[in-house]
């Protein structure tokens, strides 16, 4: 053998650790090399902010001074970053049809880090997302009024939410049958779950039914925490509720991740 | 303790799923050094069995060990000394041949210069340096099998299973995996390889375990086995019914069947080359010219055949 080889000798939590920062390099690199991957990232936020203030800038209401363009960003923000979270569900159904979970089972690896790759390379995505959407919103008339504060408050709740959706969208990818089925039921998700919810209308304006159940749900009180932030006004109840609810997802659903994964995989 | 002689050791092997017997019994043992050929049609439990003894699959019955690792209870030490290529090539296609090779790697725990410095030498050892830096998805079926089994041998392990490595390559890239086959073998490590294809068992390996339908229905050499199904068989196809029938007449005792329908004769070689020689100088000094000619290699049917006396079963 011409090449020496040399192994690590570490205790099993730091390999555990270091599996993963393997695992996140591979799922980070899928970013740039998928090209659906890339126009999810930047085209997607781009083309709904055009297409949703160019409709419905004159049509909707903001009960305030604020224009619309500035009343939509938050929802717009929070709608991108949980379709943006839905990849981690098409990475791990992937991985476990392709046969590529296979491999690494036969490694002595940890294997969560499979999961932990791609729940931590969506929060690299979606940070891009919500920049590039802050970004193209300057151009067509967004003027946010946070300051240096609020916009680290954006950041964490931004790595907060996207830790939460992608761990629950890592149980969907687990259980999914198909790739196919796993696209189709990310949208029937967050579709509806952000239309009926203050992300692009006030709940005010809903059929009575619908604005019951609008105005008590999470993404309502995550994108109010988010437009807050945004416009620079003063935090009500939501951010707390908002808080709540993405820390308890995280905290259900990333055991219930591990567990159905480690069942779907061990022998 | 002195490490065993026998180091793949799979003993009374059973697995169903629900009421389906997959495996009913088998028994392997693979020596130190040496590559066993697990020979059988599709569905005969090969796969079942690589996925066992590579702690992918659990067991209802019987016992695997691996360097002494039992797999069940020790999975872990039996993964830091196998490596596994399984059917489909299992690579991420969206990374490079080279950042697929390092990442696994450092799976395998690897010190990042190890990691490098061993893909490089693999990637040159399998004729990939060209294609190092493209993503996997562009490779070809046999690129991709090369890398997938180089993947596989990143650390070095000393026990190598091959899940039917030239299934679907074109005759090319066969001849090119069964190089490399070879060659790892001649490295000492302990191959334990699964095919359908008899000439690729006899190629390669030292022993071969014939399964079908869950069991174990012969073992032994490649030698001892063709023993048992026969030899060559020479098959020759004549334009005209008097060149045929002179044929038959002039070839006498070796003719062991002719189809006067077809005009055609065929001759059992013993010795393959110096047989057909013969035959064909008792042609030629009669002056009879002949349509066709064909050698046909004993096939998995034919051990089939003789094994358990029926055909091969297609899969559904």
């Amino acid at each position: 053998m011409a090449v020496e080889l040399e192994f690590e000798k570490r205790p099993k939590f730091i390999t555990a650790i270091t599996d993963s920062l393997v695992m996140i390099r591979r799922s980070s690199t899928h970013i740039i090399r998928n090209t659906d991957q890339l126009l999810g990232t930047f085209f997607q936020p781009i083309m709904f902010l055009v297409l949703f203030s160019a409709v419905y800038s004159g049509a909707i209401e903001t009960g305030s001074e604020e224009s619309y363009t500035n009343y939509l960003m938050a929802g717009l923000i929070v709608q991108t970053l949980a379709f943006g979270s839905t990849t981690t569900a098409l990475a791990v159904a992937n991985d476990l049809q392709r046969g590529i979970v296979d491999r690494f089972r036969s490694l002595p690896m940890n294997n969560l880090a499979v999961l932990n790759g791609h729940v931590v390379s969506d929060v690299f995505r979606n940070m891009i997302s919500a920049a590039v959407l802050i970004i193209a919103g300057f151009v067509i008339g967004f003027r946010p009024n946070a300051d240096l504060a609020d916009w680290g408050l954006l950041v964490g709740l931004t790595i907060l939410l996207t830790l939460s959706f992608s761990w629950l969208s890592a149980i969907l990818g687990i259980v999914a049958k198909s790739i196919e089925g796993v696209q189709w039921l990310s949208f029937v998700v967050v579709f509806p779950l952000t239309f009926a919810s203050s992300a692009f209308v006030k709940p005010e304006l809903m059929t009575s039914w619908l604005r019951g159940f609008a105005e008590n749900q999470p993404i309502t009180h995550i994108v109010d925490t988010y437009r807050s932030l945004l416009l620079g006004n003063p935090l009500d109840d939501s951010w707390w509720i908002a808080t709540l609810w993405l820390v308890g997802i995280i905290v259900v659903s990333m055991p219930v991740a591990a567990w159905l994964f480690k069942r779907k995989t061990s022998v | 303790m002195a490490k065993s002689d026998v180091v793949i050791k799979a003993k009374g092997l059973q697995k169903s799923y629900g009421k389906t017997e997959v495996l009913k019994g088998i028994d392997i043992e693979v020596k130190r050094g040496t590559m066993l050929a697990l020979l059988g049609p599709n569905g005969a439990g090969k796969t079942t069995t690589v996925r066992i003894l590579s702690t992918l699959l659990g067991f209802d019955k019987g016992t695997v060990t691996i360097e002494g690792h039992d797999v069940k209870h020790d999975a872990d030490a039996v993964r830091k000394v196998i490596g596994l290529t399984g059917q489909s090539a299992a690579v991420d296609e969206l990374l490079t041949g080279r950042e697929n090779l390092v990442m696994m790697g450092r799976l395998y725990r690897l010190t990042k210069d190890s990691a490098k410095a061993r893909a490089q030498e693999l990637l040159e050892e399998f004729d990939l340096v060209k294609a190092a830096e493209r993503p996997a998805k562009t490779y070809s079926g046999g690129m991709r099998r090369r890398l997938d089994l180089a993947v596989s041998l990143i650390a070095t392990p000393p026990v190598i299973f091959l899940d039917e490595p030239t299934t679907g390559l074109d005759p090319r890239s066969r001849i090119a995996m069964w190089e490399i086959i070879e060659g790892l073998k001649q490295k000492g490590s302990t191959i334990l390889l699964t095919t359908q294809y008899l000439e690729e068992a006899d190629q390669l390996a030292d022993q071969i375990v014939v399964i079908d339908g869950g069991k174990v229905i012969a073992k032994g050499t490649a030698k001892e086995l063709k023993a048992k199904v026969g030899k060559d068989r020479l098959e020759l196809t004549f334009a005209t019914d008097s060149s045929f029938k002179a044929a038959t007449k002039v070839l006498g005792t070796l003719v062991q069947e002719s189809d006067p329908d077809e005009k055609t004769v065929t001759v059992v070689l013993k010795d393959t080359n110096a047989d057909v020689r013969t035959v064909l100088d008792v042609l030629a000094k009669e002056k009879l010219k002949f349509d066709a000619m064909a050698v046909h290699k004993p096939t998995l049917d034919d051990v089939f055949l003789s094994l358990t006396g029926k055909q091969v079963k297609e899969e559904a």
